[in-house]
């Protein structure tokens, strides 16, 4: 049980690390994929939204980290 | 067309993020070689090679039958996920937020805590084996995830899993030349381009997902790849700010 629980917390911790930063990350996911009849109008606005979001979570989360640190 | 596209990038960034992974690996590896002898570190090195090689091919043909949509976005967040985490690590530890990893002392600490246990002089040494094992499975599970989901989403799957084994193949005859940890690969850069490729993979692989058309088509990953590159590069040199502002910046 011990190996099983190892193994699940190896896989998780490929993805996660800072849980806010994951959150944030799969929200912007979510948000751009409801706002899909907006930006679909109006190509290329939804490739924009996707990188910027995820640049400017990047952004915060590393100045929070070193801001706290 | 789109596995011609990306094999070039998904063979480079399974290259490099394997090679990360590899030499890792090797540090447990050489540790068990030198403390228990190279039979049990190659027996467990090469089981857990066997194991990650039958996920590779399991897990290929599996993702074969799902929607080619579902499975784009699917890996999009994965792939953005993973490389995102790698990427935030590496500009905290350029920007001397985090410490760096130190091969060197992870091989004394490895070697230390083998030592403490006895070694079998007869049969099979069961925790060489297992520390050997254990170390390249974990290690290599990254190694399997990234080559599953650079290589699959884009059809470029032999290309990735190509980088994957050219990488083990170096590290491993580097390891086996030297008989040392190869402390100087610079690990934290490494991953610091892996994480800027990966995150641009997830990125575009999302959007292909959602039916977003990019601007440029496949060649949008390269934007993709500037613009991640820059803003890692800005928020390097914001930390690095931040750190001065807090403490002196550590010499080295």
């Amino acid at each position: 049980m011990a190996r099983v629980k190892a193994i699940g917390r190896e896989i998780i911790g490929l993805f996660v690390e800072d849980v806010w930063f994951t959150v944030a990350l799969a929200v912007w996911v979510a948000v751009v994929a409801a706002a899909r009849p907006w930006w679909q109008a109006a190509q290329p606005l939804g490739a924009v939204a996707l990188f910027v979001g995820f640049a400017l979570i990047l952004a915060d989360s590393v100045v929070r980290a070193a801001r706290r640190d | 067309m789109i596995a011609i596209g990306h094999s070039g990038p998904a063979l480079l960034a399974s290259f490099l993020a394997s090679s990360v992974e590899c030499v890792e690996a090797l540090t447990v590896v050489l540790a068990v070689a030198a403390v228990r002898g190279w039979r049990p570190a190659l027996i467990g090195a090469g089981l857990a090679g066997a194991l990650l090689a039958m996920l590779v091919a399991i897990l290929g043909a599996g993702l074969g039958l799902i929607p080619l949509a579902s499975l784009q976005t699917a890996i999009g967040i994965l792939l953005l996920l993973f490389g995102m985490r790698w990427l935030r690590k590496a500009i905290l530890r350029a920007g001397g937020i985090i410490a760096r990893r130190d091969e060197a002392a992870n091989y004394t600490s490895e070697t230390g805590a083998l030592q403490s246990v006895p070694a079998r002089t007869r049969g099979w040494d069961a925790i060489g084996i297992a520390t050997s094992f254990n170390a390249v499975t974990l290690e290599g599970i990254e190694v399997v995830f990234i080559v599953i989901a650079v290589g699959a989403a884009g059809g470029a799957l032999l290309a990735a899993t190509a980088g994957a084994l050219a990488a083990a193949a170096l590290v491993a005859a580097m390891g086996l030349v030297l008989h040392r940890p190869l402390a100087r690969v610079p690990e934290n850069a490494l991953k610091f381009v892996v994480g800027v490729m990966l995150a641009s993979f997830g990125t575009f692989w999302i959007g292909e997902g959602y039916g977003i058309a990019w601007p440029d088509g496949d060649l949008s990953m390269l934007w993709l790849i500037a613009g991640y590159l820059a803003v890692a590069l800005l928020c390097v040199a914001a930390v690095r700010r931040i750190r001065g502002r807090a403490a002196p910046a550590p010499v080295g």
